[in-house]
């Protein structure tokens, strides 16, 4: 047989590692950030986009898509050529998606902070940016698929597989999720609503954990673990199994993520029958993870590569385990819209994700510069520092999810709460929030190491080059061979077919799952005096989407006695109809908002949200002093707004369109006048008048600035029910 | 609230095949799977699992 020879592309590989750490960095920074904004919520005070709403989305962002997607991108590289036998399809394509992909990335960087934001939970970006994340992730495809078709090896390894389910499934869940109707160049609406949305929403975020913070990287697993470890993965019938019942059950475990909401309750069932049987695939993933090393368990201690893999599997099997009976009603009910949910996603993108990057990062490095990697103590250091900065993360925060819960739902033996005030329930887990800013700040010092260590590393050693190797070419097997054979050996011979199957396998519990969410519309109980919002509210909803409100409030009253009493009655799917997007959220940082409309006067708003401390003693709520500013609210796409709601099926009439914009300021000036009941607020606003006079500023009046809208916005949710529980059976 | 979401599997139509026909696809489906791993030959899985550590 005729050797062909080739060149490795090791300069991609090298790019993706290299953005993998800086967007690590920056990522983690940005995190570290957000948890001292916990400690220090003014530390940022007037800096719009310094602010914790706007920058929660960057950090979840910058770590899934920045870091773990570049790491994910690297590690697949690098593999994939020498799974193949082959140089990757195409250079030019190779180029595409990593340019594209960073393009991506400062894309999400300076549009996040700047408050353009669709608040779909992790797939926040505008939906210019959504097209270019679907063009460019089809480059990779046809790049991966590219050269598996020009292999030298013929059969597929299972790392390949799950690359190749990787690939399919999020291209499905992110076309499906950034289904929205463009308003302008960066601003849409959700074509699903409410309940609906909900649904979509969850599939995605649910699923994107799965395709993309998962598979990736149990497909990197099977690569560099028995890479590091010189020795063949445990059982390659247990990958098998474990790849088909993975991607075949994790797809329809999404709606554990709306447990006692307005869901309909058989298709929360359905979530939580799925997310236990998920507990087999994954840890028959971990357990063929960690028995690879029996044997050579020596090399652990010595090696730190293997000692990040050996954390990263435990974490993914914590994580997984954890999952499942997160799903179970009885444990979300305690669980869910706390910090019991930060610290089970940290564990696993701490652990999982970050440590197999570390433990990738350190592997190829030192072999791609041909060199050693310059400091094994330092790597060991970074090991532990970032195993404590874990730990220090993650059990304060389950203590304080805990108490915190415990504390929402105590009574008093006269049926009144205990904690009726939220905030008591908030300062009680303040000591918590210091400890999770310790240990997130130990975890980037580990991180800041590594950085030393690879540059170190780098410079001592050789330019990274493309690496020369040699394969025979692959001959079409001949026909009378084929005669007989079994299917396995078909199926890992053909790549299309096995993506195909994968797709079926994926699409089932999709279509499953979808099929009647698209029938729930028509199963929704309309609500006859659920209204759509004013043009002044619906400005004010676009503020509250901008500015983030739904990272730490929800919109979700669960059917709790402790949180009708605490919020007021449950929420109901028939809320919702015309809510694009949803914005149920999933994290109260801050009180439930589902029934703020009418709790408290226009005034008090007002002031709360100039300083919420003044209203609230002891509130970690950062001021949203921008929205002050002597500056009008953006009125130029309201009545546009309003027709694109009327394409999406909510029901302004033609009339209320073309008196959109008086509608608004009648609705604002009563505001201003309530506003004017004040004596503080006559006297302030009387003094910022002159202050602008003597600066020769146009004075804008309080009815046309961002508050009053927000204001409108707040005293308008969940008072639809109030004025009558009116069900039409 | 409970009376809304409980009869909305009902309103939809011809809902009662929907239980049997994701338990039949479940079960045909991890059957085939067990079928189809158990049927590998040793030396294949060997070969197999021995990929990663032969392209040095």
């Amino acid at each position: 047989m005729e050797m062909q020879q080739f060149y490795y592309d090791n300069k991609i590989v090298k790019k993706f590692i290299y953005a993998t750490i800086v967007f690590g960095v920056v990522g983690m920074l940005v995190g570290l950030l957000l948890a001292f904004l916990f400690l220090f919520p003014n530390l940022t005070e007037g800096i719009s986009w310094l602010s914790f709403g706007r920058l929660r989305p960057l950090h979840t962002n910058a770590v899934i898509f920045a870091f773990v997607g570049n790491a994910m991108f690297a590690g697949i590289y690098y593999s994939l050529q020498r799974l193949l036998k082959a140089r990757m399809f195409s250079d030019l394509l190779s180029n595409i998606n990593f340019w594209g992909w960073q393009l991506i990335i400062v894309a999400a960087a300076i549009s996040l902070p700047l408050g353009y934001t669709s608040s779909k939970e992790y797939a926040e970006l505008e939906w210019p940016i959504d097209i270019a994340i679907a063009l460019i992730w089809v480059v990779f495809g046809i790049n991966m698929i590219g050269t598996i078709l020009k292999r030298r090896e013929r059969h597929l390894y299972v790392a390949i597989w799950f690359y190749l389910a990787t690939f399919v499934t999020v291209a499905v869940l992110h076309i499906f999720n950034s289904l929205e109707l463009p308003v302008s160049a960066m601003k849409s609406y959700s074509v699903y609503a409410g309940v609906q949305d909900a649904l979509v929403q969850w599939w995605y975020g649910h699923n994107a954990v799965a395709f993309f913070l998962t598979t990736p990287f149990l497909g990197l697993m099977y690569y560099y673990l028995p890479k590091a470890a010189n020795r063949p993965v445990y059982s390659y019938r247990l990958s098998i199994v474990h790849f088909w019942s993975l991607i075949f059950i994790y797809i329809w475990a999404g709606p554990h993520h709306l447990l006692y909401s307005a869901l309909p309750n058989w298709a929360q069932n359905l979530g939580v029958v799925f997310s236990i049987m998920l507990i087999a695939p994954s840890w028959g993933g971990m357990i063929n993870g960690l028995l690879t090393l029996r044997g050579a368990w020596d090399k652990v201690r010595t090696e730190p590569v293997l000692k990040f893999f050996v954390v990263a599997i435990t974490g993914y099997g914590m994580a997984t385990f954890e999952g499942p009976m997160l799903s179970l009603k009885n444990v979300n009910a305690i669980a869910h819209f706390t910090d019991w949910i930060v610290a089970h996603v940290h564990v696993g993108a701490l652990a999982w994700n970050g440590f197999m990057a570390f433990g990738i990062i350190y592997w190829l490095i030192p072999r791609m510069t041909k060199g050693k990697l310059y400091s094994t103590k330092l790597a060991n250091f970074h090991f532990w520092i970032g195993t404590l900065g874990i730990i220090l993360y993650a059990l304060p925060m389950y203590v304080a999810g805990f108490l915190q819960a415990s504390m929402w739902k105590q009574f008093n033996p006269d049926g009144t709460l205990t904690y009726g005030n939220f905030l008591e329930t908030v300062t009680q887990i303040m000591p918590m929030y210091w400890m999770r800013a310790i240990g997130g700040t130990m975890y980037l010092i580990g991180m800041f190491i590594l950085v030393y260590n690879i540059i170190q590393t780098v410079r001592a050693n050789d330019k990274v080059e493309d690496e020369f190797a040699e394969a025979p070419e692959l001959v079409k097997i001949n026909a009378s061979r084929l005669k007989g054979e079994k299917y396995h050996s078909w199926l890992e011979r053909k790549p299309i077919q096995l993506t195909l199957l994968a797709t079926v396998a994926i699409l089932i519990g999709g279509i499953i799952q979808i099929v009647p969410t698209i029938m729930v519309k028509s199963n929704i109980p309309t609500i006859a005096s659920v209204k759509p919002y004013t043009p002044l509210e619906l400005e004010g909803r676009d503020l509250y989407i901008r500015e983030g409100c739904v990272g730490c409030h929800s919109q979700m009253i669960r059917p709790f006695r402790s949180e009708v009493e605490r919020y007021g009655p449950q929420s109901k799917a028939g809320e919702y109809v015309y809510d694009h997007p949803f914005l149920w959220g999933s994290k109260r940082t801050g009180p439930d908002l589902q029934r703020e409309g009418g709790k408290y006067n226009d005034n008090w708003h007002f002031n709360h949200m100039w300083s919420p401390q003044s209203t609230s003693t002891g509130s970690i709520m950062p001021s949203y002093k921008w929205l002050f500013d002597n500056e009008p609210l953006d009125i130029s796409l309201t009545q546009k707004k309003m027709q694109a709601m009327v394409t999406l099926g909510v029901p302004y009439s033609k009339n209320e369109i073309e008196n959109g914009l008086k509608d608004l300021r009648t609705q604002a000036l009563k505001i201003e006048e309530n506003l004017k009941t004040d004596p503080d607020f006559v006297k302030s606003y009387d003094e910022s008048m002159k202050k602008a006079a003597a600066k020769g500023e146009e004075f804008i009046p309080m009815n046309e600035r961002e508050i009053v809208a927000l204001i409108a916005y707040l005293q308008r949710l969940g008072t639809d029910i109030k004025v009558k529980d009116n069900t039409k059976k | 609230m409970f009376e809304q979401i409980k009869h909305n599997m009902e309103t939809i139509a011809g809902v009662e095949i929907y239980p049997i026909v994701s338990l039949v696809i479940f079960f045909s489906f991890f059957v085939g799977l067990t079928i189809w791993v158990s049927s590998y030959r040793k030396e294949k899985i060997e070969e197999l699992s021995n990929i990663p550590l032969k392209d040095n």
